[in-house]
């Protein structure tokens, strides 16, 4: 059996589909947005960039999850730990680059560090007023947290629902931690009022547009790298270990250390998406870290199709809109709506979206290779 | 009132004439000793009036306090009353009419500090044990030298035990802090101070170890220790109490979910929300009490502790028939579509509700405290330790001497064995699961005691008590009793060094490590059962 060229092999027909609507939504949302009048119906506001922008982070972390989930059999409900704490690194550059212009003024201290009497920067702050050292902890906080608790849980054996149990344990006692106010990031209120982002103000239209279109590009990029681990050998691997953790194990695979690589990966996909997530919504607090928002995430994953990558980034947008929509519409029905989804997709839609839509197209493939091949038999006769 | 009392002091004169008593006189002198208006004769006044022991006196000098006592032209002491009414103040007859230019008995600070001693003084005297017991307290944390007269003589007079050894404590503190008393006194007041061992006494005990003659300051020191010892065990114990007490809630909280998930296997993410349901159940019947029978109020908890495993319960049963039972072997999708279910079940409650706190009042008793040698124990958690102790109890009886407790535990070790043997496993599912769902319920009951009833209620136990029953080994309900124990005390003794919310998040780490260490948790089944 000869091996196609990786990248052809990555790319299948909805990878193609999903990238090219990415490539789309990069050049058309910042067109529509500059050059459309405002009374066009084509024009995308400025808002709207940023809500899409915020969609789509959900749907880097929603990729991030169903690596692990779809492709490793980790339910990870955590993972909007990794996200708040790529979102809480990204929130303390924000911070730093306030400087003075915060409401007490102090030259260097944030506003809510004045507020309690703080007299200097704690250590872990230090650095933070430097966008690549921010950028590397963006990706080494989620990581090194998911390498160290990863290493624990899985050298241990601990799996299915157990680990599940402990990963919301741990986005639980975050949460608790950040709401504190000792831990010198900002207490409930969280880390917000930021100003600039490398020199260009927050609000402005511009810098709006290039989060946005940095975020596509994080997402296909994510999306690269995570259809790169599953279609190589390594998510051969994965995928043995998700159908059969012990076969694979005595097939002489050390089964701990793939997983590992898997869950950090994801980890830091997760904490990439709150990075982006965080100046385009303007606020971080310790209420990303609650257990509800992570099994939320689990649910655009199953909407959208766990096992797909590009189900699972569908799933976050389709249902984020959804919510975006009840939530103003008609508050009172949302949780009902959330919950009754949780359900629908775990009863009768166990594959999701895009997974039933492949089995529907794989069925009538079936089907007409079959007919093809008696309407063949019949000639031959 | 205070006439019939009067009356019965009266009489009481007349019997044994003690000093109590023996009052009018001293009254009058003391009234014309007032005024006269100037201050030397007005605070000789007031120490006469508290030494007389006339019921008369408290208002007097009260009235005298507050600026009330008057002078009128013809001599009389009269007191000012409400919306402008006069009394005498002698006999606190009311007076038809306004006496003539009633002139207020002024008053400098050395009568205001003769005053207060006096009324402080004066309660130590009064009839009501409470009152007395007050008063006792109160010169215990004045430390006035002027009441160590009054406090002898009261404490001769004194028949309750436990109001004379606070007053005699009263009376070693204000020894201890006197420098004209002698060293042999002030070491038996540091002997009685060591007695009392709190930190009132502690204080106490250090100020005269820091200036006292060197053998006051030796007994003291060697009071200082005993007493920290003993408050170091006390606050030992108290630990331990409020360790029991929430290791008792998480027991409550965590053991509906000890059948479901740790005998079952069913992840069922809307435990909590049983629970809620349940302390809702009880605001209900309280509601329903409160209009319809307030005289039943008292009844409302035990009234509603089967209600609310019957409306729990026949929720679960729903949620088994209709989601559960489809997902069997499907873990990972049991937790979702089970937290699908709690956000539906918080979002109705909130609709019907309101998404604020509903007010779940408390019975007679479960309300108020009791001392037991320094440990203040309140009625409250009280009854909760015992109540969760009772359903541990009732469920490790259904589970071991019932036939449907057999049944369980068949179809939990073989389900087709037991099917093989007759019995209808889906049917036993489905009671298994009401009966965990029930006892959540029932558990909601007593959250409503101490807890906000909430439509959020239940998601704040949720993962305490999934922790709870993992620590204490799954399937095994001794280890579930034995680690919701463990995890309330370890909680307690942390508070105090890390805080209530680092000590919680310490907590949970220790639990995410121990997992790691033994994914079974403490008490692992073994055998087959562990790999099915």
């Amino acid at each position: 059996m000869t091996r196609r060229p990786i990248l052809l092999a990555m790319l299948d027909g909805k990878g193609a589909i999903f990238l090219g609507v990415l490539a789309a939504l990069a050049v058309l949302v910042p067109l529509s947005n500059l050059f459309l009048p405002e009374t066009s119906p084509l024009h995308v506001p400025t808002y709207a960039v940023s809500l899409l922008g915020k969609y789509l982070s959900y749907a880097l972390l929603a990729l991030a999850l169903d690596l692990v989930w779809g492709y490793c059999g980790i339910l990870s409900l955590g993972h909007g730990a990794f996200f708040a704490l790529g979102g809480y690194a990204m929130g303390m550059y924000l911070m730093r680059q306030i400087g003075p212009r915060g409401v007490y003024g102090h030259p260097v201290l944030p506003d809510f560090m004045v507020f309690l009497n703080w007299q200097e920067l704690p250590w872990y702050w230090s650095g933070f007023d430097i966008f690549p050292f921010a950028a590397l902890m963006v990706l080494a906080v989620p990581g090194l947290l998911a390498l160290v608790f990863g290493w624990l849980a899985f050298r241990s054996r601990v799996t299915g629902v157990y680990l599940s149990i402990i990963t919301q344990a741990m986005t639980f006692a975050l949460m608790l931690a950040f709401f504190r106010n000792d831990m010198g990031l900002g207490g409930n209120n969280g880390l917000t009022d930021f100003k600039d982002i490398l020199g260009f103000s927050v609000q402005a239209q511009g810098t709006r547009l290039a989060l946005f279109v940095a975020t596509v590009i994080a997402l296909a990029l994510g999306y690269g790298v995570a259809r790169y681990m599953v279609t190589s050998t390594y998510g051969k691997v994965l995928i043995a270990i998700r159908d059969a953790e012990s076969r694979t194990r005595f097939l002489g695979y050390r089964v701990e250390h793939y997983k590992l690589v898997a869950f950090t990966v994801s980890a830091m996909m997760a904490g990439v998406a709150g990075a982006l997530y965080v100046p385009q919504v303007g606020i971080i607090n310790p209420s990303e870290f609650s257990p509800a928002n992570s099994i939320e995430a689990v649910v655009w994953v199953a909407v959208g199709g766990r096992g797909t990558l590009v189900g699972a980034a569908l799933g976050a947008v389709v249902v984020n809109m959804a919510k975006s929509w009840l939530t103003g519409a008609l508050p009172e029905l949302w949780l009902f709506a959330l919950g009754a989804l949780f359900i629908v997709v775990t009863l009768y839609l166990p594959k999701g979206i895009v997974g039933t839509l492949a089995e529907r197209r794989e069925k009538r493939k079936a089907t007409a290779t079959a007919k093809t091949a008696g309407i063949a038999a019949e000639a031959a006769e | 009132m205070s006439r019939l009392l009067c009356l019965i002091l009266a009489l009481a004169c007349g019997l044994f004439a003690a000093p109590v008593c023996a009052a009018p006189a001293d009254t009058g002198d003391a009234l014309l000793l007032i005024a006269s208006g100037r201050f030397p004769d007005i605070e000789k006044g007031v120490a006469l009036l508290a030494r007389s022991g006339d019921a008369r006196t408290q208002a007097i000098i009260e009235a005298l306090r507050d600026g009330r006592l008057a002078v009128a032209a013809d001599k009389r002491v009269v007191i000012e009353g409400a919306n402008g009414s006069w009394s005498e103040a002698a006999t606190g007859e009311a007076l038809a009419e306004a006496p003539p230019s009633p002139k207020a008995v002024r008053l400098n600070n050395r009568i205001r500090r003769a005053v207060e001693a006096a009324l402080g003084a004066l309660t130590l005297m009064a009839p009501d044990a409470a009152a007395r017991r007050q008063a006792a307290e109160a010169v215990f944390r004045s430390r006035d030298a002027t009441a160590l007269a009054t406090l002898d003589e009261a404490i001769a007079r004194e028949e309750v035990a436990g109001i004379r050894r606070l007053m005699g404590e009263a009376r070693a503190a204000i020894l201890l802090g006197d420098a004209g008393a002698s060293d042999l006194q002030k070491i038996e007041a540091v002997d009685i101070l060591a007695t009392r061992a709190d930190q009132d006494a502690l204080a106490l005990l250090r100020a005269a170890a820091a200036q006292g003659s060197p053998t006051v300051r030796e007994a003291a020191e060697g009071a200082i220790t005993a007493v920290e010892r003993r408050l170091a065990v006390l606050s030992m114990l108290q630990n331990v109490w409020y360790g029991l007490s929430l290791g008792s809630v998480l027991l409550l909280a965590a053991i509906g979910l000890a059948i479901t998930f740790g005998v079952m296997g069913i992840i069922n993410m809307a435990h909590g929300e049983m629970v809620m349901i349940g302390a809702y159940t009880t605001f209900v019947i309280q509601e329903l009490a409160r209009t319809h029978a307030p005289g039943l109020f008292d009844w409302t908890l035990p009234l509603a502790i089967p209600m609310a495993f019957l409306v729990a319960a026949l929720v679960g049963v729903a949620i088994e028939r209709g989601i559960i039972r489809h997902l069997y072997g499907r873990p990972l999708e049991t937790l979702l579509a089970t937290w699908g279910v709690s956000l539906i079940l918080q979002q109705t409650v909130r609709s019907l509700f309101g998404p604020t706190n509903r007010e779940v009042g408390a019975p007679s008793y479960m309300a108020g405290a009791f001392d037991l040698g320094g440990l203040t124990i309140t009625y409250g958690r009280l009854w909760i330790i015992v109540f969760s102790f009772a359903v541990f109890s009732a469920l490790i009886v259904a589970l071991k001497a019932t036939s449907f407790g057999l049944k369980i535990r068949a179809v939990t070790q073989n389900r087709r064995m037991a099917a093989s043997m007759g019995i209808r496993t889906s049917w036993v599912d489905t009671m298994a699961f009401a009966l965990g769902s029930g006892i959540a319920g029932v558990a909601g009951v007593a959250l409503s005691q101490i807890d906000n009833v909430s439509p959020n209620l239940g998601q704040s136990y949720i993962v305490d008590s999934f922790m709870v029953v993992v620590f204490g080994g799954v399937g095994n309900l001794w280890g579930t009793l034995v680690s919701a124990l463990t995890l309330g005390i370890a909680n307690k003794f942390l508070e105090p060094f890390a805080g209530a919310v680092l000590g919680k998040i310490l907590l949970l780490v220790f639990l995410i490590l121990f997992i790691q260490k033994r994914p079974r948790g403490l008490f692992a089944l073994r055998g087959r059962a562990v790999e099915a």
